[in-house]
């Protein structure tokens, strides 16, 4: 299995902040798994609506979409950070 | 004292100086972020990534002392619900001399904003919205010319 986690207006429109799925092959990118969970339509079509939006983490540490999962038991999903 | 702090309550920025002082440096230069009142806003909602959050900040500040001879770094963050005038984050650096604590300084807190787990939610009488990401942070951040922590 694969956890992944939610966080700001991502969390809000999928409506929970953890999930875990079925473990994806480990050179499936980021960006794969989310077009698996945009096609479940509801909270995850309409968080999911917009890639350019998105940023993720994988294990926590930021990565590109494009990264694989490999081994990894943390998927991270969310906007583009804004602390300081 | 550690180095990084990521915490919900507020803390002093006097007695974090008083500390950095006592590096024993010639210089500390420190910023203080707060909360601004402005448009309405009733509150601020700082959410973070638990988990990440305190390990990317010391990321972070591993680059700031592998760029500058620093003698000591502190760096305190808050989340969860803000009032204006309230103290979000401090960042604090002391060094021999000034040039390296007040750019290690205005690099850390470029960093945070752009590198750290952390994203913000503006409260006002009768609506709530997700600060945007600006592109200008992301390039102040690249202005240091260093990858960032990854």
């Amino acid at each position: 299995m694969l956890t992944i986690v939610y966080f700001a207006w991502v969390r809000e429109i999928i409506g929970h902040d953890e999930e875990r799925i079925e473990r994806p092959a480990p050179g499936t990118t980021i960006r794969t798994v989310i077009e698996g969970l945009a096609a479940q339509g509801g909270g995850h079509a309409q968080a999911f609506a917009d890639m350019d939006r998105l940023r993720a983490a994988l294990d926590q540490r930021f990565v590109p979409l494009e990264s694989m999962i490999g081994q990894a038991k943390e998927l991270a999903i969310f906007p583009p950070v804004t602390g300081g | 004292m550690s180095r990084v702090s990521i915490q919900s309550q507020d803390f002093d920025p006097a007695a974090e100086l008083v500390a950095l002082e006592a590096s024993g440096g010639g210089g500390v230069a420190s910023f203080t972020g707060i909360v601004r009142g402005q448009g309405g806003l009733v509150a601020l909602e700082l959410e973070h990534y638990p988990a990440m959050t305190a390990m990317q900040v010391e990321r972070i500040v591993e680059q700031a002392l592998a760029r500058w001879p620093l003698l000591g770094v502190r760096v305190i963050h808050r989340f969860g619900r803000l009032e204006p005038g309230e103290r979000i984050v401090f960042v604090g650096a002391a060094s021999r001399h000034r040039r390296a604590a007040l750019e290690a300084c205005a690099f850390l807190i470029d960093w945070l904003k752009s590198e750290a787990p952390f994203w913000k939610k503006e409260h006002f009488a009768d609506t709530a919205l997700w600060v945007e990401a600006r592109a200008e942070d992301e390039a102040k951040a690249q202005d240091w010319a260093v990858k960032p922590p990854r």
